[in-house]
């Protein structure tokens, strides 16, 4: 399997990366690389096999219904790059 | 019996099914430990969990699990002993992961139903798909400046039970009972309170239309719909909107579209063609979630009493009708008040009485005053008592509005025999004296006690004058036969 | 005193221990050594102040008779592990001046045991990658000289780009680097691929990954999070155990970590180790391979029969496609746990005219190529009409090939010896411009145990015909890696000691 540049195209806007027309022939020869490197795998007998889970046995712990966190507005903003009114800000989300 | 809409090439259907987003009862929220409560300033109910920092790890919340497991039992649904968690990825400002942890493969909760009673006569069932957990979203303000949008992630990682139904309903009174019973069942098991204004229960509305008989039409997706009325509109709007563009020889694109009250019409939201691509793979911080029938049937043991149970009881033990059934066990609290003053004191007294206090004067004045009934100031007993007082003839039922009124008032709290006794409002009873009133007022309109027999129904007058005249006491059945004898009517 | 940089962590404990050597002392020659090695590019950021502030905090401590199993002992922390207040960046652009407001559940174990923090060290850009060479702040050097290269040349090849001169491996290069080097006493590290094996193997250092679960990932920048595991590099075994033990145990805020106690490790040196049965697995004789590995390999085996282990074949078939379906898996978790880097919240912002813009330029200018690569092979496989063909397949591989060591161990099998690598260290700017693939095969041999969730210990056993370290490794049951120590500690005593590497960089 391989990709073609509207792949490339559509994979980064998924990705949200953006990528320079210059950049997308070279891309999609790296990713290419890739998808041939895993090719092999298509040919593997994998009737009746579950797909991995969990690598130890382990049941999914659960914790308690108590408030033990949150009242740290400073720490949550504090890295931010834009913020307002304890708001963080971004160019405007139209629906 | 489905409700057909009437189109210029004939009669159509309209299918419906509904997604509902009911915000989890609980302290904490589903993957981290910061509180659920509404109303907060800013980021200040985030962790670094929900703020989505480097590193950060989620852990379930043990009581949101054990309220999908409620609820399911409450809709008679499969439980999933073993369920697993998803990451369904997609970029949103409100999103700070940049994926919303859900369940997509394995919920938690399997096929269950719903029954919904429209009228006594007209009953649906409606079927649920599953249910399953899945983190809300932060909130996006998008009018506090020209160019930017405010994000508040306070409700980011809040637990949500998605519960989808089968497209089983036919007619906008089907969707609306159906979210209506819903919503009452949740707020039984009070696993969500189901305050739509608060946005703590939303639903996502899918709306097709076809010929009777023929195969499924395309879907249209109604989102975030906040209340009973909307969901309503919004289906009749979208169902005619659909069928227009069906007759105009159009058809129907598969959309996600919002629904706007003010100008009564739904619009397509702005394109995320690329956005379904949603990359659903399991969360590989989680493991499969896991517990044993011990732990369901728990929870079962403490579920209290389910509406439709509680309605079926109603009318067997209390002779009550369907309708009136209904009503009282919308609310748990409602009819927990009913029985209480039904039986109170250990005797039991007319339900009927004791339901139709509710369901009117009581009801009117918690409406009015934006209360619960049970929460109006009149304790169950108080109730009982007036009822009694009736039922002894000691005060008529036009008296005992008054005294109601007294007790919702200046007296919340007293004692009703107390009361009725300190302001003088025994009834009369004594046929004497109401006799004496009676001959009175006969006395007092001789010319309109001849007409009264060939007017019969010239008795109301007659009783009013004798009620005034008696400053209300008298009780009206005794003054009625009394009425009946003097003035020669049959 | 002879510099108190050449003791080992187990040595600097027990020098602290009998107050012939000071944690303020020892810091401080650590810091120099450090300031000299500018050029070795082992750390990104060096918190030369905390660190004395810690050792002085520590000698106090240890005034007073309270002394943890780290107390005042310095290392070198990646820096991919949040530290309170100070550069976590994961050697990325996008996490530009990010300093956290809380401590990684691993180092908050090293502090509360009396460590010293020395700094952040260098690594691979989200730790992706098998050289260093992807890390935002430049390459890391390896202290090995190049084969026939001079001290002379080494240092001014140090001022450049770097080129030729040998990586230390990665993505845990700086930690591998710096512990070869003696710029720590140890260091933490992770490994993902391999990032903790492979750069040990190419430093002639020890390095292990313990089973995945027996670490806390909570506060480490993720990378693939069923893969992912914190583990130490260090100069010796002993040392490593004692960090290892250190580092390790159950906590309840990562819902992937095992609660179990955590053994101490140490009592396994010396431990014999008669009567184990060692695996050769016939599947990691790959073709092509340089007849020097093969001959360690063989060579190991032989040392751990005369120490008295049994040594039989066995058979691990599904190795060939550990590799391949690792570069599903991983990428496929990556692309999802780097979508929170987005220009929002915290690190670089490059405005947009809108939402998709932001995030758009935020991420072109924030990610490296390598990490950028393997963003959008993991959304391309995780995207419709690929998700089954690619992702599910992978996972389904990693079930048989996590059955494959199940059923060996379950055969009696102890522990299992394989080489670590299929070369000694290259050259920075050698491999993988041309092609990504061919970087990603130094893992050949560490992935599996990533894949199966098993722990793996990377000792030094010999040299290549260069003069260069190579290394075994020793792949072990889940939670027993007391039986890897032992065996570790075997190897290292027979094998010939290698010379560290003197300090032309200083």
């Amino acid at each position: 399997m391989s990709v073609d540049q509207a792949a490339v195209r559509r994979i980064a806007r998924l990705a949200r990366i953006a990528v320079d027309e210059q950049e997308i022939a070279h891309l999609q020869d790296e990713i290419n690389a890739i998808l041939s490197f895993v090719e092999e795998l298509s040919a593997v007998d994998v009737e009746g096999v579950e797909p991995m889970t969990s690598v130890i046995p382990m049941r999914l712990p659960m914790r308690e219904d108590v408030v033990t966190d949150g009242e740290i507005a400073a720490k949550v903003l504090a890295n931010a790059p834009l913020t307002e009114g304890g708001f963080f800000l971004v160019p405007k989300v139209v629906e | 019996m489905a409700n057909l809409i009437n189109g210029a090439t004939g009669d159509w259907e309209v299918v419906i099914g509904l997604e509902v987003h009911a915000q989890v009862t609980s302290k904490a929220k589903l993957f981290s430990g910061a509180s659920t409560g509404f109303g907060a300033p800013p980021n200040t109910h985030v962790s670094l969990v929900d703020a989505a920092m480097p590193g950060m790890l989620p852990v379930i919340n043990a009581e949101c699990v054990r309220q999908a497991v409620r609820t399911g039992l409450g809709l008679k649904a499969e439980i999933n002993k073993r369920s697993s968690f998803d990451r369904k990825n997609y970029f949103y400002p409100d999103l700070p992961q940049g994926y919303q942890i859900s369940q997509y493969k394995s919920p938690i909760v399997g096929e269950g139903e719903i029954q919904v009673d429209l009228t006594p006569e007209h009953a649906i069932r409606v079927g649920i798909e599953r249910l399953h957990l899945e983190q809300d979203a932060g909130k996006s303000l998008h009018d506090q400046s020209p160019t930017m949008s405010f994000v508040d992630l306070n409700r980011s990682g809040v637990a949500l039970m998605e519960i989808v139904s089968k497209p089983d309903m036919r007619s906008a009174e089907e969707a609306k009972a159906y979210v209506s019973k819903l919503r009452t069942i949740l707020r039984y098991i009070g696993s969500c309170d189901g305050d739509m204004e608060k946005g703590n229960l939303r639903a996502d509305v899918n709306v097709s239309v076809r010929k009777p008989g023929a195969p499924l039409g395309t879907r249209c997706e109604i989102k975030n719909v906040n209340s009973i009325r909307f969901i309503g509109q919004a289906i009749e709007v979208e169902a005619r909107r659909q069928i227009g563009v069906i007759e105009d020889g159009g058809s129907i694109e598969q959309e996600t579209r919002l629904y706007d009250a003010a100008k009564g019409e739904t619009r397509a939201m702005r394109s995320k063609e690329e956005a379904h691509d949603y990359r659903y793979f399991p969360d590989p911080d989680l493991l499969p979630l896991e517990f044993d029938d011990a732990f369901i049937d728990a929870l079962k043991a403490q579920l209290p009493e389910l509406p439709d149970e509680k309605k079926a009881r109603f009318i067997g033990d209390y002779g009550l009708s369907a309708y009136d059934a209904a009503i009282l066990c919308a609310e748990r609290e409602t009819a927990a008040f009913f029985e209480q003053a039904t039986r109170h004191g250990a005797g039991k007294r007319d339900a009927k009485a004791i339901a139709n206090w509710i369901m009117g004067d009581l009801s009117a004045y918690a409406n009015a005053h934006g209360v619960a009934v049970a929460e109006a100031g009149l304790s169950a007993g108080a109730l009982a008592s007036l009822v009694d007082l009736i039922g002894e003839g000691v005060i008529s039922g036009k008296i005992a509005k008054d005294v109601l009124a007294m007790l919702l008032g200046d007296d919340k709290g007293a004692d009703p025999r107390a009361l009725v006794k300190a302001r003088g409002l025994l009834q009369v009873n004594d046929a004497s004296a109401i006799e004496a009133a009676v001959e009175a007022v006969i006395a007092a309109n001789a010319g309109k006690a001849e007409q009264a027999k060939t007017k019969p129904g010239m008795l109301g007058w007659f009783v009013g004058q004798v009620m005034k005249a008696t400053g209300g006491k008298a009780n009206p059945q005794s003054v009625s036969d009394a009425l009946k004898r003097k003035l020669d009517l049959p | 005193m002879t510099d108190p940089t050449a003791l080992t962590l187990a040595e600097a404990r027990a020098a602290l221990g009998d107050k012939s050597l000071s944690s303020v002392e020892l810091t401080r020659a650590y810091l120099a050594a450090i300031d000299k090695a500018k050029g070795l590019n082992a750390y990104v950021a060096v918190t030369a102040e905390r660190a004395l502030q810690m050792a002085e905090v520590s000698d106090a401590r240890r005034a007073k008779g309270e002394a943890g199993p780290l107390e005042g002992l310095p290392l070198g922390i990646k820096d991919l592990y949040a530290t309170e207040g100070v550069h976590t960046q994961a050697c990325s652009h996008i996490l530009d001046k990010f300093a956290p407001a809380y401590e990684s559940t691993v180092t908050s174990h090293l502090w509360r045991d009396g460590a010293v923090m020395l700094g952040k060290l260098n690594m691979d850009e989200f730790a992706m990658g098998s050289s260093n060479e992807t890390s935002y702040y430049g390459p890391v050097a390896s202290p090995w000289l190049p084969p026939n290269w001079t001290p002379e040349r080494a240092k001014a090849a140090l001022a450049g780009d770097k080129k030729g001169l040998l990586t230390p491996g990665g993505s845990s290069g700086g930690s591998a680097s710096a512990v070869a080097a003696r710029l720590c006493l140890a260091a933490t590290a992770s490994d993902t691929g391999g990032s903790i094996r492979q750069p040990a193997a190419f430093t002639g250092t020890v390095g292990v990954k313990p089973t995945y679960g027996r670490c806390s990932r909570w506060g480490m920048v993720a990378f693939a999070s069923s893969l992912d595991q914190a583990g130490p590099i260090a100069r010796d075994v002993r040392d490593a155990a004692i960090l290892l033990r250190s580092m390790a145990g159950y906590d309840a805020k990562d819902s992937t970590c095992y609660d179990a106690p955590v053994p101490d490790y140490e009592t396994a040196i010396g431990r014999s180790v008669k009567g184990l049965t060692i695996g050769i697995p016939r599947e990691y004789r790959i073709d092509g391979m340089a007849g020097e590995i093969e001959a360690l390999w063989r060579q190991g085996a032989d040392w751990l029969k005369a120490a008295g282990a049994k040594v039989v074949d066995v058979s691990l078939p599904h190795t060939r496609h550990a590799l391949p379906a690792y570069y599903i898996v991983a990428p496929a978790e990556a692309s999802s746990n780097l979508a929170r880097y987005d220009g929002v919240r915290y690190g670089l912002r490059e405005d947009g005219d809108d939402i998709i813009g932001l995030y758009e330029k935020t991420r072109a200018k924030g990610f490296g190529p390598e990490v950028r690569r393997r963003l959008m092979i993991g959304t391309y496989v995780l995207s419709a009409g690929y998700y089954d063909a690619y992702y599910v397949r992978a996972q389904k591989i990693r079930t048989l090939i996590k059955r494959d060591f199940e059923t060996v161990f379950a055969g009696g099998v102890d522990a299992i010896l394989t080489p670590a690598t299929p070369t000694a260290a290259f050259g920075i700017g050698e491999k993988g411009s041309a092609d990504p693939v061919e970087m990603y095969l130094n893992d050949v041999f560490t992935v599996t145990v990533n894949m199966a969730g098993l722990p793996g210990l990377v000792a030094p056993a010999g040299q290549s015909p260069d003069g260069l370290p190579l290394g075994l490794q020793l792949i072990g049951r889940p939670f027993d890696e007391e039986t890897l120590f032992a065996l570790g500690a075997a190897i290292e005593q027979a094998a010939p000691k290698l010379k560290t590497p003197a300090p032309w960089w200083a």
